[in-house]
């Protein structure tokens, strides 16, 4: 059985890690490189880096970022924002990057989906989406998607551009909430569950975690497959290995994160 | 040397940056004069079945793995869609494969037991190993690694079969025969796990 992942999400801006809350009053916490090589050794799942300012005369630094990062983690990780061609994301994969998320990107063109499927595969497609709760008319979810970093609606139905990702060939869907990002009360099960009920592919939830307890209920009654972490971990609430010990004894299949330090062994045992 | 074989299509370079970290030396190559020339030989990456076997074949690197890889007795590992064109045949295009290990390649059911199965398997997965191997020493069994495949091999000898996983149904993670080692998972994407079974790998005698 697949283990449930647990994906710390590191925002850079200018080649520095930030937290965003609620999208505003970002704090520097730090190097994204360190970070990376820190949550790794943690026994974090996989990684994911927003680079939140995303411009094309910063692109370069994003790029050297991801450079750095593949060389000291071997785990998979993810690098969105401001992705919005083929060539995009083909710079970040060749930097190093497992997967590259596309975002508003996608919903200005649709088609940036399949033809990122078709050149990398799917699993390297990973269509995130910013949802939030609304009233408006003819959004039978409930929840409409939000581009641009939280700033503008598009009228469009969480559901069903979830449902249509899934068809251009995004090989997993990261639900973002807009009104749990920053808030610490847990994320937003409703959509989560009805985005992972209706598609085939992965569901990662996004925004909201305070405490353990809200990971047990993403994967639980959120059906989600994988959970994105950030402030919960990113000022030392809770270990990667603390959630891990909770979710675990929750009965929840999580990967056991094994530390090998065989290179000492090597050296020992060649008397070196 | 080990290389890498490039058969312009999965990421390469995550293996050469795993190795290059453990202290083996390797190059990423598509000559087939310089996987001759090479001690072992990694096929690693992420593709299609179909896609794979036609650039081996136009580079002449089906024969070159065939003959002066495998067949001379050099150790050979095979990662993800490495492990499957070892095989006679791929469901996947319908792709007839390099046929070094018997059997065939068939994809995950759409449900089991009447409960949708996600296809592809994305993520973490425990690895039975079912019989001992040198590439696992000291690789605790049921270690979780990294997994990102929608068509698993089924050997036609299951004593080849080391290691096995589940995903809806049992499956074969990983094969051995001689000097061919090759998994479904993807060692440098497996953490500290994946990187021993590498370096394992490295240190295999011809």
């Amino acid at each position: 059985m697949i283990a449930k992942r647990i994906i710390p999400c590191l925002d850079v801006r200018a080649g520095q890690v930030t937290k965003g809350v609620r999208f505003l009053d970002n704090a520097d916490v730090g190097d994204p490189v360190a970070m990376a090589r820190y949550y790794y050794e943690q026994g974090a799942d996989e990684l994911v880096f927003y680079d939140i300012t995303a411009s094309n005369e910063r692109r370069g630094i994003m790029i050297d970022v991801v450079r750095a990062v593949a060389r000291e983690i071997f785990i998979p990780f993810s690098v969105g924002g401001g992705l919005r061609t083929l060539e995009d994301m083909r710079a970040v994969l060749l930097a190093g990057a497992e997967k590259v998320s596309i975002d508003s990107g996608a919903v200005r063109d649709p088609s940036l989906i399949a033809a990122g499927a078709r050149a990398f595969g799917s699993q390297c497609v990973v269509l995130s989406m910013q949802v939030k709760r609304t009233g408006r008319a003819g959004l039978p979810s409930g929840h409409e998607v939000i581009i641009d970093g939280g700033r503008t609606p598009t009228r469009r139905d969480a559901f069903e551009w979830a449902r249509e990702g899934e068809r251009m060939g995004a090989g997993e869907l990261c639900v973002n909430s807009i009104d749990a990002d920053g808030t610490k009360a847990g994320y937003d099960l409703e959509i989560t569950r009805m985005i992972a009920d209706g598609v085939g592919i992965p569901v990662i939830a996004s925004g909201g975690a305070g405490e353990p307890r809200h990971l047990l209920d993403a994967f639980t009654a959120g059906g989600a497959d994988a959970a994105i972490v950030a402030s919960i971990v990113h000022y030392g609430e809770c270990t990667i290995p603390d959630l891990k010990r909770y979710l675990r004894g929750s009965g929840v299949e999580i990967r056991e994160a094994i530390n090998l330090d065989f290179r000492d062994e090597e050296t020992k045992r060649s008397g070196t | 040397m080990i290389a890498i074989v490039d058969y312009k299509a999965g990421n390469l370079t995550s293996v050469a940056r795993a190795l290059e970290h453990l202290g083996h030396s390797c190059e990423i190559t598509d000559r087939p004069e310089r996987v001759r020339a090479a001690d072992r030989a990694i096929l690693p990456g992420v593709g299609a079945a179909g896609a794979t076997m036609e650039n081996l074949r136009a580079l002449g690197l089906d024969e070159v793995l065939r003959n002066d890889v495998v067949g001379a007795g050099k150790p050979f590992l095979g990662i993800c869609i490495g492990i499957q064109v070892l095989f006679d045949w791929s469901e996947e295009d319908d792709a007839r494969c390099l046929g070094i290990i018997a059997g065939r390649v068939v994809r995950f059911p759409p449900a089991v037991d009447g409960r949708p199965l996600k296809v592809p398997q994305i993520g973490w997965n425990r690895v039975r190993q079912t019989q001992p191997h040198p590439v696992f020493r000291g690789v605790p069994d049921n270690t979780h690694f990294y997994f990102v495949n929608s068509y698993y091999p089924v050997p036609d000898d299951p004593a080849l079969v080391i290691a096995a996983s589940d995903h809806g149904v049992p499956f074969c993670a990983a094969v051995a025969r001689d000097n061919v080692v090759a998994t479904q998972f993807h060692l440098e994407k497996s953490g500290a796990a994946g990187l021993r079974l590498l370096d394992n790998f490295c240190r295999l005698e011809p």
